[in-house]
């Protein structure tokens, strides 16, 4: 069995001793009798760590790490620079707990404000939280923070990433805002119908840039339509776009949010990812999470602490406009090392990169019969219809070690929504398009 | 020094390979014209600038962490060597089924094993925290009313002693919050919790043992007084390290209950986060899960319950906590989990016996995993805070218990020593609380310097709240060339 327990049975003696009882069962006389679990947890017994480790790495072995993928639909593979996992590896870095006692977090305190920065750069806005748990926790409570009196309903395109959409609509069944999907047409956001039922009562617009089929949105247009009804404007978007895509600021949002997982974090099975949240000074007191501002010591040196925690659950406990406490600060940690490795010029490339492979991809897929349906600009992603069976085509890359797109479905069903990154070579691309011809 | 303050302009790493197709670039009209300014860095900048950021940081791994509610249990190794495999680490969350049995062998074993623990039936992951838990278990409350067309239960029963997120959490879902006082004895007084049950009553959210340390003797009264009004029972899973493998919440007549994997399973915290707060329940709220349970026949499918709450967040949850875990559980098994509780419990105790004849004990009983002293005495007499006695632990290199929490006991300071301390550490530790206390007699204003061994002195959070700098200011940086350069 493993144990990670120190005591030695003389010290259990003499701790037992100090404490004048004679057995570990005493201090849990207190616990009702006919509950209590008599025969012990029905569970195998535990093991050695080398035990362990055998029988993790064979688990870990009945998955199919693709070499290749052209899957994205909300997770990306992006190329991690190994200084992000030499850093997150530090034992000191990611064994703190969250940091309360200031004095002696100043590191991790110091990270997030690098964070909150680099945030605030790349989307353009005033502030930024200390991260949420991912980009759809990002965009459901971006749109719990817009909600007053007054304003309870929420326009959300139905062009954004589903999981988004599904956890936008939990929040909001929770906290009982009127959810309207604004439908899309022609693989964008209809602008037609947020200007026709938009009204007073509206607390938000929010619309993905670009959106879930890859597409970019007539983003300006929508945000002067929820300007105009007085209503916030809410643009989740992909870090990576923006290092040549305009920011939300220049398309006028009020709150930027996202995935954060393309910068510097694993595929991972879905998580650990991060989400991140922006907004103008104007929404500063509403921004849920936490924030940590710069201010002195007794001695007037420059130092960090967690502010503005008058918004959060230590004071105001019901009514707190959000519950987060613990986020991501680790996941932070990793975004603010690669964003340091990569440097605005960096950045920009692996954009330019991502978009380049994909058009390149999309028009070598048009060449052999796989027409591509975004009409306007799209970025890293794109959709196609497939003219042979999805499963016949994803068997066939599948068997040569690729990931192809991912299979849409519904009205969607017999469409693909292919994505490049800088991390797929030409070679990759090539490749993909023989197979095709094949199948 | 800020990262921004380091390096210069020009100055790179080479990470990417030149484009090897033609470059497509945004129409003029949606491309970036807003500068950004990130740092220009060589890899040595950035390795030397976190290792700085490191040494002014304290972890489990730099040495004692007694902090209340929060079990800083040490980190085993094995967890994080086996959640970075590629296998685990490399995988997309929307690959084929077939392609991810592995990943979903993970995610079911955990849920067997921790159903046994808390005596659930069903379990979800998607929760990245302890408080997303919290929201997604009132989420099954409400939707289990909602079902029945039981509207008027409108409100949620919570203890002053809770944790800030229980009434936080239940103003996410809607739902109004009834504080109700702690009785004599640290637990709930059930006269008062009688008074407020009835038909509006949604549920009751409690840790037990809660956070005074105290196990609640009342408690199958207590589930029972609220399942009789028609409520249903939430366990905040804070406090399970107290009990694993001895008593479980569902055996204690809890409907729903919440872990955190970071707390009680050795997953770090890295700082705040990421954690992972999976929820779980019986059977009566298993349809309102949130999507993706994992079923076996066959191998491994993903199934939706029928009346499925939908998502909290994208995918299937923190996957990469739940692998660290299952690693840790793996290890432990059957005998390993109930003795882990067992230190845990001794562990505090031993610390309590040993500093009671100088610190007063909020409630001098035998307590569970954590204790709660109350320095109110030792303010009145000689003007030292609960804030102060913390600080002056930083100057001996231990982490601060929780300070003035849990809110109904004043000058608090909640010790939690956890069940992997050695005897030397908890002696020592007892020594410093101990000099602390004769400092505070002696010579309190030492005290109210502290910390003058720290990277930065008591820093002044008022001047944070009210000078509110939330980011480094580029803006003396700025050349006239900027925002109009590409």
């Amino acid at each position: 069995m493993g144990s990670f327990v120190p005591a030695t049975d003389r010290d259990k003696k003499e701790m037992l001793s100090a404490i004048g009882i004679d057995s570990i069962e005493d201090l849990f006389g207190q616990l009702p009798q006919d509950v209590k679990l008599m025969d012990g947890l029905n569970l195998p017994s535990g093991m050695s760590e080398m035990e362990v480790c055998r029988k993790m790495e064979g688990i870990a072995a009945k998955n199919t790490v693709f070499p290749v993928i052209f899957r994205g639909a909300g997770a990306y593979r992006h190329y991690i620079p190994a200084v992000v996992k030499s850093v997150l590896s530090k034992e000191t870095l990611y064994t703190a707990y969250t940091p309360y006692q200031a004095e002696i977090s100043q590191g991790i305190l110091q990270s997030i404000f690098e964070y909150q920065t680099m945030i605030c750069e790349l989307t353009g806005m005033d502030t930024a939280n200390a991260s949420v748990y991912d980009g759809a926790a990002a965009a459901a409570e971006a749109v719990a923070m817009c909600r007053d009196r007054k304003k309870t309903k929420a326009f959300v395109s139905a062009a954004v990433h589903p999981q988004v959409m599904e956890t936008i609509k939990t929040y909001c069944f929770g906290n009982g805002m009127e959810l309207t999907v604004i439908p899309e047409k022609d693989g964008i956001t209809d602008l037609n119908f947020l200007k026709e039922h938009i009204d007073g009562q509206t607390a938000c617009v929010y619309i993905q840039n670009p959106n879930y089929y890859g597409s970019l949105e007539l983003a300006r247009e929508i945000g002067s339509i929820a300007k105009a009804a007085d209503a916030k404007y809410i643009m989740g978007v992909n870090p990576i776009s923006l290092g040549v895509i305009k920011t939300p600021e220049e398309y006028g949002a009020d709150i930027a949010v996202g995935e954060g997982q393309p910068l510097g974090l694993p595929l991972a099975f879905g998580g650990p990812y991060i989400g991140f949240m922006a907004c103008t000074k104007e929404l500063i007191r509403k921004l849920p999470g936490r924030i940590v501002g710069e201010t002195v010591d007794f001695n007037g040196k420059t130092g960090y602490v967690l502010t503005l925690q008058a918004r959060e659950q230590h004071i105001r406990r019901e009514k707190a406009l959000s519950n987060i406490c613990s986020n991501q600060a680790l996941c932070a940690l990793a975004v603010g090392v690669y964003l340091s490795a990569m440097g605005a010029e960096g950045l920009k490339q692996t954009a330019i990169q991502c978009m380049s492979k994909a058009h390149y991809m999309a028009n070598q897929l048009e060449a052999i019969g796989y027409p591509v349906i975004n009409h306007g600009e799209f970025f890293h992603e794109f959709v196609t219809i497939s003219k042979v069976p999805v499963e016949k085509v994803m068997s066939a890359l599948e068997e040569a070690g690729i990931l192809g797109g991912y299979p849409l479905t519904g009205e969607r069903a017999g469409q693909i929504l292919w994505c490049c990154t800088e991390m797929n070579a030409k070679d990759d691309i090539d490749r993909v398009i023989g197979i095709l011809r094949e199948v | 020094m800020l990262i921004f303050e380091k390096g210069q302009e020009g100055r790179k790493m080479s990470i990417l390979p030149e484009c090897d197709v033609p470059i497509s670039l945004p129409k003029e009209d949606d491309q970036r014209k807003k500068s950004l300014h990130l740092p220009n860095v060589s890899e040595n900048e950035i390795s030397r600038h976190y290792t700085e950021a490191a040494k002014k940081a304290y972890g489990v791994n730099d040495g004692f962490y007694p902090l209340g509610s929060c079990t800083m249990k040490y980190n085993p190794k094995i967890n994080e060597y086996i959640a970075s495999l590629p296998g685990f680490a490399q995988i997309h969350p929307l690959q084929p089924e077939h392609t991810v049995q592995g990943c979903m062998e993970v995610l079911k074993t955990t849920e067997q094993y921790l159903c046994e623990i808390t005596g659930m039936d069903r379990m979800t992951f998607q929760p990245a925290a302890g408080a997303h838990g919290e929201f997604t278990g009132l989420l099954l409350i409400k939707a289990y009313h909602e079902s029945r067309g039981d509207g008027k239960r409108t409100k949620i029963i919570v203890p002053d002693s809770a944790h800030g997120t229980n009434p936080a959490s239940a103003s996410m879902v809607g739902y109004s919050v009834i504080s109700i006082p702690s009785g004599e004895d640290g637990g709930v007084d059930l006269e008062e919790l009688k008074k407020v049950v009835g038909e509006d009553t949604a549920g009751l959210m409690l840790t037990n043992p809660n956070t005074l340390g105290l196990f609640d003797r009342n408690i199958l009264e207590i589930t029972n007084i609220i399942h009789e009004a028609g409520g249903l029972t939430y366990y905040d899973g804070a406090n399970l390290n107290a009990i694993m493998g001895m008593i479980r919440p569902g055996d204690m007549g809890f409907d729903v209950v919440h872990l955190n994997l970071h707390k009680t399973f050795s997953t770090p915290h890295g700082g705040g986060g990421p954690g992972s707060g999976p929820v779980g329940c019986k059977n009566l709220l298993a349809e309102f899960l949130p999507n993706n349970l994992v079923e076996e026949k066959n191998g491994y499918l993903f199934k939706s319950p029928v009346q499925s709450t939908g998502q909290v967040k994208s995918f299937y949850g923190n996957f990469l906590i739940v692998v660290r875990a299952m690693t840790y559980l793996f290890m432990l098994g059957k005998e390993g989990i109930p003795e882990a509780s067992k230190h845990a419990v001794l562990n505090a105790n031993y610390m309590m016996a040993k500093l009671k004849d100088v610190y007063d004990m909020a409630y001098p009983r035998t307590c569970m995993h954590e204790f709660v002293m109350s320095l109110s005495r030792l303010k009145k007499e000689n003007g030292i805070s609960a804030m102060d006695i913390a600080k002056g632990l930083l100057d001996h290199g231990i982490h601060p218990p929780t300070m003035y929490f849990p809110l109904n006991v004043s000058e608090a300071l909640m010790v939690e020593p956890t069940e992997t301390e050695s005897k030397e550490t908890l002696d020592q530790a007892i020594t410093v609380f101990r000099s602390l206390y004769e400092t505070a007699k002696l010579n309190p204003e030492i005290l109210h310097q502290a910390p003058v061994n720290t990277s930065v002195t008591r820093l002044d959070e008022v001047r944070a709240a009210r000078n509110l700098i939330l980011r480094y200011d580029f803006s003396d940086k700025e050349t006239d060339k900027d925002d109009t350069e590409n």
